[in-house]
């Protein structure tokens, strides 16, 4: 066995990999509940592409077939409506636990020096994701498919001047058809999966190069044992955290299991009634509203008024709301990183930006109405104003001092 | 700040926010397009007499418009019948057990006779949920100034006429005014009343719907019933996964201070 491991360690670096990465990977002890959704998202990862390469064995991305192929895995495939219930569970667990994690990093300041790069690798895979679910999503090629994927896809024809040759180049004809099912069919199981992948093994790289930050804000490497070199306040990744992990993993596998076995349309938000409906390119939904994992986007792009008739200022707003997120690490000017230290200005800013968060969410699910509008409108600008105002109230805020050391 | 106590507290406002929140728009999203009450349908999977009652409904009275060509004749052994029992009482002579329950009627008729080519059922119950379906089937009255004499309480200048008014017989609409929200008197439904009635008494009529709509939902799904059977199992056994991974994780983790 040894003289095995050596005839490969030779030529390829699989014990130094298996240390850098995992038993001499060294993470802070005082990891709390927040640090589980890095790991539970990749599991999301592995188990989208696991039951998507198998959805992909019946599935045939053909207007004329798409509906009834999903209905073919619902009914005729042997466990097939465990594998797409897993899938479409999968889809909003994904958001969820993405969300949180991205939670956490406003939380702790995982987004500053010397991690902006990590932040930029998360952020692109946020993007790619929003794609991947959105493209996802035209498949099953139901009523709410092909209606939301109308109105998203006409966002891009409110470009100025080259606005509907872009959208006539997105669908591949002048209406959503049978050529934007196979394209998204194409972005959906390989290009963006491939892109994905590749950003989720940046992302790892670049956190392992730097280290992970921890609910104190404090840089472990800074306190290291004089003979070994290790941080203090480090543990080996592997048997602490992959053990703590396990236990996330189930508690999480119970969340999912309850919501994929007892009620897979999660009332209508995770699965719509409209889309057991087939598409229907002559008859429109009285009420189209994008997965709520979209919602807070819409909202705000349902909030911003019409300039000469123009929406595209809404679909601006829109895109900025989501890459803004980008610049988090140089609009940060606080001395300390975690929410821990920080003083009552940042830690009212990131409440207001919850709630609006999730005010938008909600109201991106509900008609737009005039009151919702208006209410949209506020919450719009508390959403903008936290990422705007932030080098302001993150100069002035007072602060505690960091400890040397993490709490644990 | 003391340890713990700010993250969980913040934590904790979110999921208040959350769950305070969810109840306000579950509704408006279930219900956004009807706004007429639906009584609630009787459904349950596990009563297989009910669901053979109902597919006996089914194909004599809905089969021969309405298609379900997803639903294959053979997956109501998973209702209790027999193979013999379907080919001898629910098939059409041409049909086989593995057939999908398809109709003969061209689409391009369909839309002449109806205005609308009768929809697929395989998932109806997906789409319109089965209190639409059993208020519905439950709530067609006559209206003379619909080319097909019937209209519908929850459905509008329906295309489809009353299918099973024989045996419900014929009822009509008693109307009330109400003030509207601008302001001005209309004229709404207050209830419907059997004015001629059909071969089965109103109780009779709605044991009959009960049982049809508990078949559609079924058909709906058919995984379902095996669904949450198998979801008990895995809950299960996920329940002891989590007491072993905590004496795990709390093993390990026993020399880190």
């Amino acid at each position: 066995m040894q003289n095995l491991l050596n005839w490969i360690d030779a030529r390829f670096p699989l014990t130094a990999s298996y240390k850098a990465h995992l038993s001499e990977y060294f993470a802070p002890k005082n990891f709390n509940f927040w640090y589980y959704f890095g790991s539970l998202a990749l599991m999301v990862l592995v188990l989208q592409i696991v039951t998507g390469i198998f959805l992909t064995m019946h599935y045939k991305p053909d207007a004329a077939y798409a509906f009834a192929s999903v209905e073919y895995i619902m009914r005729d495939v042997p466990l097939g409506w465990l594998i797409r219930y897993m899938h479409s569970t999968g889809a909003s667990m994904f958001f969820i636990v993405v969300y949180l994690h991205m939670m956490r990093g406003l939380l702790y300041g995982s987004y500053r020096k010397p991690r902006e790069l990590i932040w930029i690798f998360g952020m692109l895979i946020f993007l790619m994701l929003m794609a991947e679910a959105f493209m996802g999503y035209l498949l099953p090629w139901g009523q709410m498919s092909y209606w939301g994927a109308q109105v998203i896809i006409n966002l891009f024809s409110a470009v100025p001047f080259i606005g509907e040759d872009l959208s006539t180049l997105i669908r591949g004809d002048f209406v959503v058809g049978d050529a934007t099912l196979n394209r998204f069919f194409a972005f959906h199981v390989i290009a963006l999966p491939l892109v994905l992948v590749g950003l989720v093994a940046a992302h790892l790289v670049a956190l392992h190069e730097v280290g992970s930050n921890n609910p104190d804000g404090v840089e472990i490497k800074k306190n290291k044992d004089p003979v070994t070199h290790r941080p203090l306040d480090g543990i080996a990744f592997h048997p602490y955290y992959t053990v703590k992990d396990i236990l996330g993993v189930v508690v999480f596998l119970i969340v999912f299991a309850s919501i994929l076995f007892f009620a897979p349309e999660m009332g209508g938000y995770f699965l719509e009634a409209n889309n057991f409906i087939p598409a229907d390119p002559m008859k429109t939904p009285e009420h189209i509203a994008p997965v709520w994992y979209f919602t807070p986007y819409y909202a705000i792009l349902r909030a911003v008024p019409p300039i000469f008739g123009s929406q595209f200022p809404g679909v601006v707003a829109m895109g900025v709301a989501v890459v803004i997120f980008f610049l988090l690490p140089w609009l940060d000017k606080s001395p300390v990183k975690s929410i821990r230290y920080r003083g009552p200005k940042y830690k009212v800013a990131l409440g207001l930006f919850v709630v609006s968060f999730i005010g938008l969410g909600i109201l991106g699910i509900l008609p737009a109405t005039e009151l919702y509008t208006w209410i949209a409108r506020v919450l719009s600008l508390i959403y903008f104003a936290f990422f705007l105002l932030m080098p302001w109230y993150t100069k002035n805020d007072s602060h505690q001092a960091e400890p040397d050391r993490v709490t644990f | 700040m003391n340890f713990m106590t700010l993250a969980p507290s913040l934590f904790r406002k979110i999921l208040a926010v959350a769950l305070l929140a969810a109840p306000l728009c579950a509704p408006l999203v279930t219900q956004a397009s009807t706004a007429v009450h639906l009584d609630r349908a009787p459904v349950n999977a596990d009563d297989h007499e009910s669901l053979q009652r109902g597919a006996r409904t089914f194909t004599n009275y809905c089969l021969s418009c309405h298609s379900a060509s997803y639903m294959r004749f053979v997956r109501m052994t998973d209702i209790g019948l027999t193979e013999a029992q379907i080919k001898d009482n629910l098939l059409f002579t041409s049909d086989k057990v593995g057939n999908t329950m398809t109709v003969a009627m061209r689409p391009s008729d369909a839309k002449e006779w109806f205005g609308a080519p009768p929809p697929d059922l395989s998932v109806i119950s997906r789409s319109r949920g089965s209190d639409w379906l059993y208020t519905y089937l439950r709530g067609f009255y006559r209206d003379a100034s619909r080319a097909t004499g019937w209209n519908n309480t929850v459905f509008d200048k329906v295309g489809m006429p009353h299918v099973l008014a024989s045996l419900q017989g014929h009822q009509v609409a008693v109307m009330r005014t109400e003030q509207g929200e601008d302001g001005k008197a209309h004229s709404v439904i207050d209830h419907l009343k059997l004015d001629k009635p059909g071969r089965l008494s109103p109780a009779e009529y709605d044991l009959l719907v009960g049982d049809l709509v508990n078949y559609l939902t079924w058909m709906g799904e058919p995984a379902a019933p095996t669904r949450s059977r198998i979801g008990v199992f895995v809950l299960l056994f996920l329940g002891i996964f989590l007491i072993i991974a905590f004496y795990l994780k709390k093993a390990y983790w026993k020399d880190i201070h």
